[in-house]
């Protein structure tokens, strides 16, 4: 059975062995959740007005994105996928930033050292060899860091998750690898994807501990994956933790998921929603945190409709730390071609 | 012969129904093919029409559903794999190489793999990064591979149901930006595509050699020039590999110069094969140098960029200017 805390009413779960967090570790755990909720329709809305090239939207999986960020310390890092862009923003990125690639503007719009949060990976579970090679690099270099690597249900079932997680537990990497189980990856559901009894049982076989938390009580997710960082800080080595949550949403904006899901299996979930049973829980208003929710939205939306002209020479610029004969030849054509097409338009008028 | 009016999608999705109808050892895997058929809806209804053993969902893994392609063709199946996207390929790239490839050679001809890998690819739709690449090179460099890509609905018909029935492996390369561009098409048996080049548009002063989603611009390019007075002729591979040197190598003899256009980057890529192996040919006809018209040699850029990276109408017109009219 998942750890759960707080049941889908809100009502404490009796004898779980775990103390609940705090109130204010709560507290802070549900403002952070209901901008996330804003930031996730709002992104969704912009993306209908053709201000973003498309958005896979958390809505729904908040809990996870929010508390996977929250447990982290500042000297840790974070992997997030194209889906993470709530856990990169919770973590500090500028949202605006954290949009880029959605946007279309670049592939990653935020500097990942300044809050140590990889570039969204889109190649699934690419991300997390890479989230080993930093732990275990900060291990040799005596950095107390821990790494939390995000991943869906769907990017299990690819070569480098099992590359991963085999490195992890050799190396005895502190690595958190989070699952995000939302039961689909695009049309297909959980059960076509896996034989096995949980995705947490996929640990077993490469000798790490696998924990499953229910996916939409942040309550649980802080005390179960707070445990996996301290433990894996202290030289416990890396855990896997499978959060069961639910996509709300289609994959995308661009996906129809009535051709593959009824809609009462998603009326289903919206009685767990990870918001109202926090505040049911804290028998709080949550008008008292839209303030802040709406000032996101806003940035989000001054951010996302202004246009960014594109600077060609951008295109040249990073592709190696000089730039080749070659590529300088090619940024002049193209410098080249763009005053001569000016001045046809010059000659136009 | 019927007709009908079909996208290049449909057109595909035709040639696998047919394929499937005609010959039940062809199968149909990969990632949301089945009830959602395809994110490009290429696989729409196959599952529903033939049952999920002959066409269904796998896990998420792309060596995995090569793998078991190369399996299942070693068991007298034709498989038929769909890649999602062209960069979505790259973890099936070493079953590729080590075996689909080497199969044939490795057992002297005894195990033959009578399989279809399907990847939409090649940009111009405003995706974001990995979802655009144009990653005919890394295939065509390949021994054992055949790899073709077709620039309209009829040809992709034609060239899909001859890719099935192919006692090799074939790499087919769905240019994604045109898979809702529609015509009439031929159904039913066609002449040999495989290893053909068409000639699209007649043309005496230069030739304009392109395949898959570069050849709308060519097509283009000619129209325009026409009506700056310059004829072209535009010819399209269809099949990289097998490569048709008889037909490009007649075409460009017949004109004296030529232009290839690609959206690959040019760097070691199939345009520069192309240029190769017609100067080796036809050095005494060529009034020019070939010159080519190629993405920049970068990783594709984000949406917001695409139309300074990929060649267009200009750019191609501008390599024509260059051919040398005139002594100077
Ligand atoms: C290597 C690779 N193959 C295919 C895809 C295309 N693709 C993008 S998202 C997705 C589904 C992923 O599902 P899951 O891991 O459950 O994550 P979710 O989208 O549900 O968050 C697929 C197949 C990809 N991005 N990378
Ligand atoms: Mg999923």
């Amino acid at each position: 059975m998942p750890v759960t805390l707080i049941d889908a009413d809100g009502h404490p779960v009796p004898e779980t062995g775990r103390a609940l967090p705090d109130e204010a570790t709560l507290r802070r755990a549900l403002a952070s959740l209901i901008t996330a909720r804003r930031l996730n329709d709002q992104a969704y809305a912009l993306v209908r007005q053709g201000r973003l090239a498309v958005y896979p939207s958390s809505h729904g999986q908040e809990a996870c994105q929010v508390v996977a960020a929250q447990v982290l310390a500042d000297g840790d890092w974070l992997f997030p996928t194209y889906r993470d862009t709530v856990a990169v923003v919770e973590r500090g990125v500028d949202p605006v930033e954290a949009l880029t690639l959605l946007k279309g503007d670049w592939h990653c719009g935020w500097d990942p050292y300044e809050h140590r949060v990889a570039p969204h990976a889109t190649p699934l579970a690419t991300q997390l060899p890479h989230a080993v090679g930093v732990a275990h690099a900060a291990r040799l270099r005596g950095e107390p860091t821990v790494v939390m690597a995000l991943c869906g249900d769907g990017g299990t079932s690819e070569g480098d998750f099992h590359e991963a997680l085999n490195f992890a537990a050799v190396l005895r990497a502190p690595v958190v690898f989070l699952i995000q189980n939302n039961e689909y990856a695009i049309s297909v559901p959980l059960a076509r994807q896996t034989a096995a009894p949980s995705l947490a049982h996929k640990g077993v076989g490469y000798g790490i501990p696998g924990e499953r938390v229910d996916g939409n009580d942040a309550a649980a997710l802080l005390s179960v994956l707070g445990e996996a960082v301290e433990r894996a800080r202290a030289g416990g080595g890396p855990q896997l933790v499978e959060a069961h949550t639910y996509r709300m949403q289609a994959h995308t904006n661009a996906d129809d998921a009535t051709r593959y899901r009824a809609d009462a299996d998603v009326e289903a979930w919206v009685a767990r929603d990870p918001i109202a049973r926090l505040s049911a829980y804290l028998r709080v208003d949550e008008t008292a945190y839209r303030e802040q929710a709406e000032r996101v939205a806003e940035h989000v939306r001054d951010g996302l409709n202004r246009d960014v002209e594109p600077d060609p020479a951008q295109l040249f610029a990073h592709v190696y730390a000089t730039e080749t004969p070659q590529l300088r030849e090619q940024a002049a054509q193209l410098t080249d071609e763009l005053d001569r097409s000016l001045d046809d338009e010059g000659a136009l008028r | 012969m019927t007709h009908e009016k079909l996208s290049m999608a449909q057109a595909l999705n035709r040639a696998l129904r047919d394929a499937m109808t005609d010959d039940p050892s062809v199968v149909v895997f990969g990632e949301d093919v089945g009830p959602l058929g395809g994110v490009f809806r290429v696989t729409d209804g196959l599952t529903a029409q033939f049952g999920e053993d002959r066409c269904f969902d796998t896990p998420l893994a792309e060596s995995g559903i090569v793998g078991v392609a190369v399996g299942m063709a070693m068991n007298g199946l034709r498989p038929v794999v769909e890649m999602q996207f062209d960069a979505f390929a790259y973890p099936a790239f070493e079953q590729i190489v080590s075996h689909v490839a080497k199969m044939r050679n490795r057992t002297r001809g005894r195990v033959a793999l009578p399989m279809v890998i399907r990847i939409p690819y090649a940009g111009g739709i405003g995706g974001v990064e990995h979802h655009c690449d144009s990653s005919e090179a890394y295939y065509a460099h390949t021994p054992g591979l055949h790899v073709v890509t077709p620039s309209t609905p009829t040809d992709a018909y034609a060239l899909l149901r001859e890719s099935i029935a192919s006692p090799d492996p074939v790499v087919f390369l769905e240019p994604k930006k045109l898979y809702w561009s529609k015509e009439e098409v031929e159904l039913g048996t066609r002449p040999p595509a495989i290893g053909r080049a068409v000639v699209r548009r007649e043309g005496t002063d230069a030739t304009l050699i392109a395949y898959g989603p570069s050849v709308p611009i060519a097509l283009e390019a000619a129209e325009v020039a026409d009506r700056e007075g310059r004829s072209l002729q535009v010819v399209d591979l269809r099949s990289i590999v097998p490569f048709d040197d008889e037909t490009v190598c007649a075409a460009v003899r017949s004109t004296g110069r030529a232009v290839v256009v690609a959206e690959a980057a040019g760097f070691a890529s199939v345009s520069s094969e192309i240029v190769a192996r017609v100067t080796e040919r036809c050095f005494h006809s060529l009034a020019a140098p070939i010159r080519r018209v190629t993405g920049f040699d970068i990783p594709y850029p984000p949406p917001k960029y695409e139309h300074l990276h990929l060649p267009g109408v200009d750019r191609v017109l501008d390599a024509v200017d260059d051919l040398q009219w005139e002594d100077s």
